[in-house]
């Protein structure tokens, strides 16, 4: 299709779209809906995003306390995580997300499976509940003696007025030795789980990062911030960084444990995943301590293996630099075996993707190696930061659902602040290694013109992209994840990732082909039909005879 | 051990939950919902919360779940959520053309004291709402019951908004079948059908959660009761409320608002509560019972009395919803075996009489229990067998213990969409389950020398 015919496809598409609109929401959602277009120096347009989503509309959003207690704090195996509020929040949360962790020994502690509420009752809502929270705090402590717990209010909390943090204050002086920290995290919140990542990263950072100093063996010893051990995936990174000597201090917070996160701010470097969630941190944890960051990413074998050559051109190391080209020496055989087996099966077919901060981005890296190409993307709560790339966050507005949401003023720390690489440095390894720092460039730079770049896509605008595109695959999360089945077009869930994974790294790019070569290549979607469907003329004229 | 923190040693809790045996009242509201034919379930509330039910039903059914939310802010947690009320109903009506949208509240909404009735009437003097649209309601907070009560509420809206009482009655009856599944409900429709008895069966999700694939779309199934069907149920004979908590309120209400009687059962699973149901059936309705009912009947007898040395004196822990456990508890009990443990998560005072009345005294019920507490009544006295959702696969394999998946949410296993649990087919289903568990167990731990070919 020629550039024209593409624009005027989606142009068409985007018109669909908004047809059946009433005129205020069609106002809003042509904003959300942008037609790529790609300039020099990474210029491209305006999308809206992070906003209201508007009522009635069947988004794929979820809420603050989900991506507060879900997304960021549930990985970590030995925090108790007590969900202050009725039962349905904590049910919700509880083991859904596919965190996989690992504790080192039979006997260490793993709260994961166990999901806590303070199930409240109507009796608190009408008289409050903060006593029967104490209660439940003491009770957490009789029976799992943890090191730390969290607690995360839900809608009804805020409202009626109950004060977690006090709370936690007034039980922390009770147990001096259990670090005690609320979160408020109500649904109603922001606009989306977004506002609930801001909360949980400004939490743990005025709460928990460097309570305690120690600093792991290692030459080379960074954070992964944002990488959440679904499926697997930070083992996967685990094993990498190992096979390269470059030693994990924590990671946020994929199989993590507490102390990974109190000793946090002990790391020479730290790498960015999912930028959505967790760049507050990183930001924050620069100015505190002088930890510089950039963007990385393992999903792709190409990522992982510029990525880690991102992680050699800080060090400036020749026997890091060597050993992650002989990793990288060693990993990239199985994978291209793996791309040149499948990628003639795969070659030109279309993938749409919708999650997301960041996955949406990162994943058509691993469709880019067999061959597919994205025809649209968006995210479910990102910023315009997220898309258009960090240059922009200087014009981004404040409206009233961010104000709600606190921005902590980080000074350094008198003590702790030890700038790791001077401004010079920095210049020169941006120059000559390519080192973006503190940036992140944005899905829309990567993504081809003409393309539709969709934020908060809700089910209908779903709909029109699956009947005017017909992709061979389209990626989202569970609840449309049957939707699209039903049309007959194979759906890779990118939350849960189908139960399956590892995607990242290596091993993970060759389980992901293999994964999407089985998907859109079996031959059930061919079977659907059935004879009669397909020869409705019948020559008999008797029944059974 | 996953639950390696879970001790045999009971410490009494009066505020934490752990592991809960219920979820909220929205979703089982949702759910209903989900049963009218060219309904929209609403959730009133944040966003959070809908998509939260949302994917808890898709993991449970495999199947689409449509839902609008009000996807409500800081603003209009302050302010009230009439304004998003009022402009979800105009874009669902818009854009999504259901015939009825079903509202449900939350606990937020409900918090801030939000009058969903008036903000209806609004939005109807608006015109927001089509003619020959409609909107229900049923006021959910998640903070009472638990989504048996929930799913009972909607039972009730339905009722609210749609029958209507008539001096001319209909020869049919209104049966609600109580949260149970879409094969469930299929399955009891055909035994009404099997006895030629004419009835409205509501809620019914059947095609509309276990519809088939057919490579195309459709965001409304052919399956649910029809506005005319719900709006028939006041002039019925009478209503069979099938299951206490989840279909008595509707029933009720049906009574008062319609004068339509009802006769409330527990859910017709196993033998002896199937024979009420039919009983039940055939003399109110004159209806008799067919021979292709006997045969199934029969059969499922002779499986029993084929088979009741596997079953004989099996001590069994069940964790699940109220109406299922007792229905269930009799079953067990009818076929010899020992009911040890029997938690629900839904409060209700009566639950635990009606369990012992069953067992006799010597039993450990509890509501309003979690399955922690469950868990630790496995550990202080073992069994042969486990009857629970998903979340029970934790215990069953920290304690090496068989299980039968049964009750909400089932994530990790497929069937329930499609074989019923309910009358003498969905017994012998339930019989055959426990009978392969358990069989399956004697196999792998049984001794080279008594490793049985025949059994």
């Amino acid at each position: 299709m020629s550039p024209l015919d593409k624009q005027a496809q989606a142009e068409k598409v985007k018109a669909e779209m908004l047809k059946i609109y009433p005129t205020k929401v069609a106002r809003k959602r042509a904003k959300q809906i942008i037609i790529n277009d790609v300039q020099p120096g990474e210029v491209v347009p305006e999308i809206k995003a992070n906003t209201r989503t508007i009522p009635g509309i069947i988004t794929m959003r979820g809420c603050s306390y989900a991506g507060c207690k879900g997304v960021v704090l549930g990985p970590t195996r030995d925090i108790v995580h007590i969900t202050h509020g009725p039962i349905g929040c904590s049910f919700y949360s509880w083991l859904t997300r596919r965190n996989q962790t690992r504790p080192k020994t039979e006997a260490d502690v793993n709260y994961m499976p166990y999901a806590l509420s303070t199930d409240m009752q109507e009796e608190q809502i009408i008289f409050g509940g903060e006593k029967k929270l104490k209660q439940a705090i003491e009770e957490a402590i009789a029976i799992f003696n943890p090191r730390a717990i969290g607690i995360y209010a839900t809608c009804p909390v805020g409202l009626i007025g109950d004060d977690v943090h006090s709370v936690a204050r007034a039980m922390e002086e009770k147990y001096p030795h259990i670090n005690i920290f609320g979160f408020s995290c109500e649904g109603y919140k922001g606009v989306s789980q977004s506002a609930g990542h801001h909360i949980a990263n400004n939490k743990v950072f005025t709460d928990v990062v460097g309570l305690t100093h120690v600093k792991k063996a290692g030459k080379f010893v960074v954070n992964l911030l944002g990488e959440y051990n679904i499926g697997g995936d930070a083992f996967e990174i685990d094993r990498i960084f190992e096979k390269c000597g470059i030693t994990l201090q924590s990671t946020f917070s994929g199989n993590s444990v507490y102390d990974d996160f109190t000793n946090a701010h002990m790391a020479d470097l730290n790498l960015v995943m999912c930028h959505r969630s967790i760049n507050y941190m990183a930001d924050m944890m620069e100015k505190k301590y002088g930890i510089p960051w950039y963007k990385v990413n393992f999903i792709g074998a190409q990522s992982s293996a510029d990525s880690l050559r991102k992680i050699a051109a800080y060090y400036e190391d020749a026997e890091l630099t060597a050993r992650v080209e002989k990793v990288i020496a060693e990993e990239m055989p199985a994978v291209l075996k793996a791309q040149a087996e499948i990628k003639p099966r795969c070659q030109g077919k279309t993938a749409m993707m919708f999650v997301g901060g960041s996955r949406a981005h990162h994943y058509q890296d691993l469709f880019s190696e067999i061959g597919m190409q994205t025809l649209s993307a968006g995210y479910e709560f990102a910023h315009r930061d997220d898309y258009e790339g960090r240059k922009v966050l200087p014009s981004i507005e404040m409206d009233a659902d961010t104000r709600n949401i606190e921005e902590i003023v980080v000074k350094p720390d008198p003590e702790a602040f030890a700038p790791r690489i001077t401004p010079e440095k920095k210049a020169e390894l941006a120059q000559q290694g390519g080192l973006r720092w503190n940036d992140y460039e944005g899905m829309m730079a990567q993504m081809e013109n003409s393309s539709l770049v969709i934020d908060d896509l809700n089910h209908h605008e779903a709909e029109v992209l699956i009947e005017k595109y017909h992709p061979d695959i389209f990626c989202a999360g569970v609840k449309e994840k049957y939707v699209v089945q039903k049309y007959g077009i194979p759906m890779k869930q990118l939350h849960s990732y189908d139960y399956s994974g590892p995607y990242a790294g290596f091993k993970g790019a060759v389980n992901f082909y293999r994964e999407i070569d089985r998907m859109v290549n079996t031959k059930i979607w061919g079977m659907i039909s059935a004879p009669w469907d397909k020869e409705p003329q019948v020559t008999g004229t008797y029944g059974w005879d | 051990m996953l639950l390696r923190h879970t001790d045999d040693k009971i410490i009494e809790r009066s505020a934490l939950t752990i592991n809960p045996a219920k979820t909220c009242q929205p979703i089982g509201a949702m759910y209903a919902a989900l049963g009218i034919h060219r309904c929209l379930p609403h959730s009133h509330g944040s966003q959070g919360c809908c998509a939260y039910h949302r994917s808890a039903l898709t993991r449970h059914y495999k199947e689409p779940v449509m839902a609008g939310t009000s996807s409500f802010t800081e603003g209009a947690s302050v302010f009230g959520g009439q304004a998003n009320l009022l402009e979800a109903i105009n874009n669902i009506f818009t854009i999504y053309k259901p015939d009825v949208i079903a509202v449900h509240t939350t606990c937020l909404s409900e918090t801030i004291g939000d009058d969903i009735a008036q903000i209806s009437s609004k939005a109807q003097e608006e015109g927001k709402i089509p003619p020959g649209k409609y909107v229900i309601r049923a006021s959910t907070p998640s903070y009472v019951g638990s989504h048996v009560t929930g799913f009972g509420n909607m039972v009730k809206g339905m009722v609210e908004g749609f029958s209507a009482a008539s001096d001319t009655l209909e020869n049919q009856i209104n049966v609600i079948p109580g949260y149970v599944e879409p094969s469930d409900m299929a399955e009891i429709k055909r035994i009404l059908n099997e006895m030629q008895i004419k009835a409205v069966v509501f809620p019914d999700t059947s095609e509309v959660l276990n519809t088939p694939q057919t490579g195309k779309y459709e965001m409304y199934p052919k399956g649910g009761t029809t506005i005319p069907e719900l709006r028939s149920t006041g002039r019925s004979r009478r209503t069979f409320a099938l299951g206490q908590i989840a279909s008595g309120p509707a029933a009720k209400l049906l009574d008062t608002k319609c004068k339509v009687p009802c006769t409330l059962l527990n859910l017709p699973i196993g033998l002896r509560n199937t024979d009420i149901f039919l009983e039940s059936l055939r003399q109110q309705t004159g209806a008799g019972v067919p021979d292709s009912l006997r045969l199934e009947r029969g059969q499922l007898l002779d499986v029993i009395t084929d088979m009741h040395q596997y079953l004989y004196g099996k001590k069994v822990a069940l964790v699940g919803d109220p109406d299922h456990l007792v229905a269930l508890t009799q079953f067990l009990k009818d076929l010899d075996m020992d009911v040890r443990h029997v938690v629900t998560g839904t409060p209700g005072k009566k639950f635990v009489t009606r369990i012992q009345e069953i067992t006799g005294p010597k039993v450990n019920a509890f509501e309003a229990k979690d399955m922690f507490h469950f868990h630790q009544l496995i550990k202080q006295e073992r069994v042969d067998l486990i009857l629970g959702n998903t979340y029970a696969k934790y215990i069953a394999r920290d304690e090496d213990i068989p299980l039968v998946r049964m009750g909400f949410p089932i994530y990790d296993r497929i069937g329930h969409q499609y074989f019923p649990l309910v009358g003498y087919r969905g017994a012998l289903r339930l019989l055959e389950k426990m009978l392969s568990a358990l069989m399956d167990r004697q196999d792998r731990d049984a001794a080279e020398e008594s490793f049985e070919l025949v059994m």
